[in-house]
């Protein structure tokens, strides 16, 4: 934008800017997006929006809904200077804070900090709130929740009441999206003799189609659309790094659906493979695939490249990437193009990956039926 | 005449305040020196003077305008909550705490975390930057005026062990690296607005060094020394134009210091090189191996150079000819870079010791304080204080 028309913009601004209500101040909020876009209008309409009374404080958080996480921030901004305010003034509105925190259609992450506010002046609140928050579709609630479910367990199991030890930890478990949390609890579980599966808990895709490997000297094979790109014929040859090359089925078990490529194919150096396998959804829905490899790699879905990242032995953990995608209802192709390098060093001989599929809050999707009886069903 | 003695009382206050700040990574100035630090007597009986908690995690330094302490941090079982924190400078008392939500990747190693750059201020403003590329801009009384989410604009400006160059703000413009193995840039943002002045495209390697100034004639001839292991980059801050670069390497974690028309980068060791006004080739002065600072960056103070080494050696050299004059152990090891003030250098290692060497003919530890916490993050100095802050904590150390 020309800073003429920054600045004649900026001088017209403040007064549109004083006569919106708060909707409308957070929809000039809401409008930020790359690059900049919607900055200038955004920082006066926030400015605005941080200085209204309490009674502003309900209509900011309903306009959390379908907000950007940039614009997240910009709204978190103002609710928190509104709120910071209200409590020094005891004006509050606690009850109706509390309706918007317990209602899960709403925004999550700002049912959460619209909770945190709550505790300020009621802390009885997260005794009320927080054991029915088991499945809720924030992450930060659900662990909480999970946390006193766990400390229900311990106690039961020290009292040795085992059964009911054995059902809270079931019920925590159920709740559990983060590792940490699931760690507690599959350990004691185990001890009480029962049986976990981890791969489904978490989501973790485990049955693959392999190829490769294809040449990645100097990493250059990267940016080199090798036929897999091109077409997904699983009885197909090519020719590979250094000879043909096919498909070959592989199933990891590995609780945390580690797909370990250099003891699958090889410890092949300067290589790339490509790794197929179908996911179908109940529905056509929005979720995140949650990769973690310490390799290059390029992610397609349905064929339409999803996001690609060439950094090398830079350290993994779970959950590394979480990318949104939109799945259609029934069959979806996932393709994965991971990449090893020729690194020397012990730290970088790793070639490996692991990839779930969950929704926001990182609980499991799990597939739906096969894709022929989801086709019978569509008929 | 009442009201003229008024303005220049408040303009008296303002220019002390602004003299005794530390409002960036390694002082206002970028250089490790401190203009307003604990009295020579002071540093000899350095103690607690206050300690407050923090949240969640950071390595951060903590900056300091006027009477307030401002901190960075991060929490949550990811990491994703970027939080800014005032405490009173005199007391500790809290004065505010806001929180955010990252809007990029938090992945980290887990010895560094999400708030390991250090954050800016310009007197009005608090800028911090997070290993997700978030970049929010609050004033002193915590309300945001603006924020980016720059992974937005740069998808793959990120490094899976976490990101740590503190941005730099020199001649009007907010510096902010975003280096990494994937994409790599640099961009000069608007501090009045958050927008992007200009990007320029990056060596495509991890980094986890912080821009310095290059002084020039006047503030506004400054120009920012970009350091990468391609070596470093002089650039105009206000456009983005680089006028000269050094292309024989650098070290990606210490970053350079300088000192007059003499830079001190941490490249084969440390060579120092000479920039003359309106050159576009640096000369170099000199080059030791031997020299190699390990995590530390190197503070040129008092007309000597002071490098940390491997074997947590603490160096004193000669800045004309790279030889060393004398040196002296410290108890190691360390993550943060010594900073000086009134003829000292303080220093923490990572077990949370600070240790304070007085500098003369030959260096002495003349106080060490054990804050029994891990720190690896850098101090500051302001309000004749030390300041230091480790995952869980912030103190303030001065003089008995």
């Amino acid at each position: 934008m020309p800073r003429w028309l920054l600045c004649a913009w900026s001088l017209l601004l403040p007064a549109q800017i004083a006569a919106a209500t708060p909707a409308e101040l957070a929809a000039t909020v809401k409008a930020v997006g790359k690059n900049g876009e919607g900055q200038v209008a955004a920082i006066a309409a926030a400015k605005q929006l941080s200085q209204g009374d309490a009674t502003t404080l309900l209509p900011i958080l309903q306009a959390f809904d379908g907000a950007s996480p940039l614009a997240t921030n910009w709204l978190l901004g103002a609710f928190e200077a509104v709120a910071d305010r209200a409590i020094k003034q005891g004006k509050l509105p606690a009850k109706e804070i509390e309706a918007y925190v317990v209602d899960r259609q709403q925004h999550a992450t700002a049912r959460r900090v619209a909770y945190e506010w709550l505790l300020k002046v009621d802390p009885t609140a997260a005794d009320r709130l927080i054991p029915g928050m088991l499945l809720d579709p924030s992450a930060e609630f659900r662990r909480d929740a999970v946390a006193r479910k766990i400390s229900e367990a311990e106690s039961l199991l020290s009292d040795q009441k085992t059964d009911a030890a054995l059902a809270a930890y079931r019920t925590a478990l159920q709740g559990a999206v983060d590792d940490d949390q699931v760690k507690a609890i599959i350990k004691p579980l185990k001890e009480l003799g029962a049986e976990v599966d981890l791969q489904s808990h978490f989501g973790f895709l485990t049955k693959w189609k392999l190829i490769g490997p294809f040449d990645n000297t100097e990493m250059k094979g990267f940016d080199v659309a090798y036929p897999p790109e091109r077409e997904l014929r699983f009885t197909a040859k090519y020719p590979g790094k250094d000879v043909e090359v096919s498909w070959i089925d592989f199933e990891t078990e590995d609780d945390y659906g580690k797909v370990d490529l250099a003891k699958a194919l090889a410890p092949h150096k300067g290589a790339i493979t490509y790794a197929a396998t179908e996911f179908v959804s109940d529905r056509a829905r929005s979720v995140e695939l949650r990769l973690g490899t310490p390799n290059a790699w390029k992610l397609w879905v349905n064929g339409e490249l999803a996001f690609a990242r060439d950094e090398y032995h830079r350290g993994t953990q779970l959950d590394q990437y979480r990318v949104p995608v939109q799945l259609r209802a029934g069959g979806n192709t996932i393709l994965l193009k991971i990449c090893q390098n020729e690194q020397k060093e012990d730290w970088a001989q790793d070639w490996k990956y692991q990839i779930r599929v969950c929704d926001s809050a990182g609980a499991a999707i799990p597939p739906a039926k096969t894709s022929a009886a989801a086709t019978r069903e569509r008929r | 005449m009442h009201c003229l003695l008024m303005g220049l009382a408040l303009i008296l206050t303002a220019t002390l305040a602004n003299a005794g700040d530390w409002r960036q990574f390694r002082g206002t100035a970028a250089t490790g020196i401190g203009e307003s630090g604990p009295s020579a007597s002071a540093a000899g009986t350095l103690e607690v003077a206050w300690s407050a908690d923090l949240e969640g995690r950071g390595l951060s330094s903590p900056i300091v305008v006027g009477n307030k302490v401002f901190v960075s941090s991060s929490g949550g079982y990811r990491q994703d909550r970027l939080k800014v924190t005032c405490f009173a400078a005199d007391s500790g008392e809290l004065l505010w705490d806001r929180q955010f939500r990252a809007t990029g990747r938090t992945t980290t190693h887990p010895k560094t975390c999400v708030a390991a750059a250090t954050p800016v201020s310009d007197g009005e403003r608090v800028f911090a930057l997070y290993s997700s590329d978030d970049l929010l801009c609050v004033d002193l009384d915590g309300n945001l005026l603006w924020t980016r989410g720059l992974m937005l604009d740069y998808p793959n400006a990120s490094n899976s062990l976490g990101m740590a160059s503190s941005p730099l703000l020199v001649a009007g413009t907010l510096v902010v690296p975003l280096e990494s193995d994937s994409q790599s840039v640099a961009v000069g943002i608007d501090p009045a607005t958050g927008l992007t002045k200009w990007s320029i495209e990056r060596p495509k390697r991890a980094n986890w060094t912080s821009p310095v100034i290059l002084p020039g004639k006047t503030p506004d001839d400054d120009l920012v020394l970009l350091q990468s292991s391609a070596g470093l980059a002089a650039v105009r801050p206000g456009n983005g134009e680089v006028i000269w670069r050094y292309t024989d390497g650098a070290s990606t974690i210490p970053s350079s210091v300088v000192a007059g028309n003499t830079v001190y980068v941490p490249s084969h060791g440390i060579s120092a090189l000479q920039v003359s006004p309106g050159s576009a080739n640096p000369e170099l002065l000199w080059r030791v191996e031997r020299l190699a600072p390990n995590t530390a960056s190197p503070v040129y103070y008092g007309d000597k150079l002071y490098v940390l080494n491997r074997a947590n050696v603490l160096l004193c050299v000669d800045p004309q000819t790279g030889n060393t004059d004398w040196q002296l152990r410290l108890e190691g090891p360390f993550s943060a870079s010594p900073v000086a003030a009134s003829g000292h250098l303080y220093f923490v290692n990572e077990a949370g010791l600070v240790q304070v060497v007085r500098l003369a003919d030959e260096g002495e530890v003349v106080t060490t304080v054990d804050l029994g916490q891990t720190v690896l993050g850098t101090p500051s100095v302001a309000q004749q204080a030390v300041f230091v802050r480790s995952d869980g904590k912030v103190w303030k150390l001065a003089g008995k």
